[in-house]
């Protein structure tokens, strides 16, 4: 990746950051710290990687997302909105009664939202189904998810990732948000999921393990994903929780928290302090 | 004596039948034979995907297929079905108001044998709970048939009811018509009009003539929709016999009959008797018996005409 090309996504994924912060501020809840630790990977997919219009969010021939780890949503939005799927004014409005930017992604109301999520577990089946409608329509899109590492937890992602190898998903590319934080604490005293890598591979997957705040190693991933036949991939993205904003990193209690008036000021201070560095 | 089929068996049929005239695409979990979706993977095996015993991922993978354009069926016995898979039912078909189908088999006390963990009896009331779930319940093999093409052509989540045990066929084919949220006279009467749903259809005509002999006139009514209930027929019904009594294989609580007390208490009060069990498990069985037991009869259905006329004013 060439720096001008890296300097404008880590600006973009800045921007999203700032925007994440927003919301949950604006709505005095929401989750920040899930939402800030996959915002570079995020960012990447819908500004380097996938092919969408944001005149026609509909497409049917688009390349799908699914935010399997739904809570994270002020990412996404955040995200749709940098693209310009819905004004970027909107995301203070995040979980207001009259606001169409509702609490997990709505499927039906929200602009670039391609499946409806929030119950963990549920939206990798979905991308699985995605990817399969795809090759079953002989159509070239790809379907990506996100997923998060306490959501491993849940049984139904390990139903859908036997059924994602058997079916031979190569179109479908998870993304294991591994920020190693749930609500309760450390994944690891919660309920051990780990080892992630190797669980996904024993089920049939092609597994790339990266820093997902590094955008080459991002950009990385993804081109390999493309390359792999007859299996899908997951890219196990390590990152902080809480991601660019100081007092919130490496904290679970900033899983579901919004910051008061204060502390968004120093969030928003940090944000850009990094801006104007790069 | 009528011709008997099961109604999954119409479903299979069906399936195969229109899977040649719309791009349907069906999902099992492990239970094809059962259901009789082999019936689609010998016609259409390009088409049919076996999930395995995941009945979870199979709702989530079918929303997925239908939010990229498709029109799944997701089979499996009722139980798992409705039961196992309810909250992806809710959150990853219902609340997206995505195109999925779920062909339920295998559902209520008729399953026999394999007793009360597969005896689904509460599967219309979870599906009814949710909104914009369109809920289906047919008499026999005709219905069936015509359920599943109303389900494809219809635009939204369906679930669907078959039964494990051979029913007679009720229905004429060649003239039998069919449209989601209407309910059909059977057979006219004036004292007392029974409602009813499913396998309880056949019952239903039975008790008629059982109370004819007692010098009662029962209307029967066959409702294959149990939402959107058919309101109009029924509140109509109300006021023409006065009273109601409901028949359905499954719990009295949230079904079939809560939903037709509810709308009839809102809308034309009169008394409402309920057939249906009686809030509890099944149990291991031959069918006949089973349904002896827990009053799915039409002795029972007539014994309930009768204490509805007593209670009208």
């Amino acid at each position: 990746m060439d720096s001008v090309t890296r300097r404008e996504l880590q600006l973009t994924a800045a921007n999203v950051r700032l925007g994440i912060l927003e919301e949950v501020y604006s709505a005095s809840s929401g989750h920040p710290g899930g939402s800030l630790s996959i915002a570079d990977v995020i960012t990447y997919l819908y500004f380097s990687e996938m092919r969408v219009r944001t005149e026609e969010p509909e497409w049917a021939d688009r390349d799908r997302f699914v935010l399997s780890k739904g809570h994270t949503c002020p990412a996404l939005y955040a995200v749709l909105a940098e693209k310009g799927f819905f004004p970027k004014e909107d995301l203070k409005t995040f979980r207001h009664v009259d606001s169409y930017l509702q609490g997990h992604p709505d499927k039906k109301h929200i602009p670039g939202v391609d499946m409806s999520s929030g119950s963990l577990g549920q939206g990798i089946s979905a991308a699985c189904g995605m990817a399969l409608a795809g090759k079953l329509q002989n159509k070239s899109f790809r379907v990506y998810t996100v997923l998060g590492d306490g959501e491993s937890q849940e049984g139904q992602v390990w139903e859908a990732a036997m059924f994602a190898a058997h079916y031979k998903l190569d179109n479908l590319c998870a993304v294991l948000d591994f920020n190693g934080l749930q609500i309760d604490g450390k994944i690891t005293d919660v309920m051990n999921p780990t080892p992630l890598d190797d669980k996904f591979r024993a089920f049939g997957w092609h597994v790339i393990v990266i820093d997902g705040h590094n955008f080459d190693e991002i950009e990385a991933a993804f081109a390999e994903a493309r390359t792999v036949s007859g299996k899908p991939t997951l890219i196990l993205s390590k990152s902080v929780k809480g991601k660019g904003v100081s007092f919130m990193e490496n904290q679970a209690g900033w899983h579901g928290k919004a910051p008061n008036a204060s502390e968004y000021e120093q969030g928003v201070n940090e944000l850009r302090a990094y801006m104007a560095s790069l | 004596m009528a011709e008997k089929i099961a109604t999954r068996e119409a479903y299979g049929s069906a399936l195969a039948e229109f899977g040649h005239k719309y791009n349907i695409v069906v999902f099992d979990a492990d239970l094809a034979e059962a259901t009789k979706t082999i019936k689609f993977k010998k016609e259409h095996p390009e088409r049919f995907f076996d999930c395995g015993i995941a009945e979870s991922n199979m709702v989530g993978v079918a929303a997925g297929a239908a939010a990229a354009g498709m029109i799944p069926f997701v089979s499996s016995f009722a139980m798992f079905a409705a039961g196992r898979a309810f909250e992806q039912i809710r959150n990853s078909v219902a609340y997206p108001q995505l195109n999925v189908k779920i062909g339920a088999t295998h559902a209520g006390i008729t399953v026999g044998e394999d007793g009360a963990t597969h005896q689904c009896l509460e599967d219309l009331a979870l599906m009814r709970s949710i909104p914009g779930m369109v809920v289906l319940n047919p008499a026999d093999a005709v219905e069936a048939r015509a359920a599943v093409e109303a389900a494809i052509l219809h635009n939204g989540p369906v679930y669907m009811r078959f039964g494990r045990a051979a029913v007679p066929v009720l229905f004429d084919q060649s003239t039998f018509r069919f449209e989601i949220g209407r309910g059909i006279v059977l057979a006219e009467g004036t004292d007392v009009t029974i409602a009813a749903s499913g396998v309880m259809v056949e019952q239903a005509l039975i008790a008629r003539d059982l109370l004819a002999n007692d010098g009662i006139s029962a209307r029967v009514i066959n409702c294959c929709t149990i939402k959107p209930i058919d309101t109009a027929l029924l509140v109509s019904c109300a006021k023409e016999t006065g009273c109601i009594v409901t028949a359905e294989e499954h719990s009295v609580i949230g079904g079939f009959g809560s939903a037709v007390a509810e709308t009839l208490s809102e809308s034309c009060p009169v008394p409402v008797l309920r057939v249906g069990t009686e809030d509890v498990f099944g149990r291991s069985g031959k069918v006949p018996p089973l349904m002896e037991l827990y009053g799915l009869t039409a002795q029972n259905i007539a014994a309930k005409a009768k204490i509805a006329v007593s209670l009208k004013k």
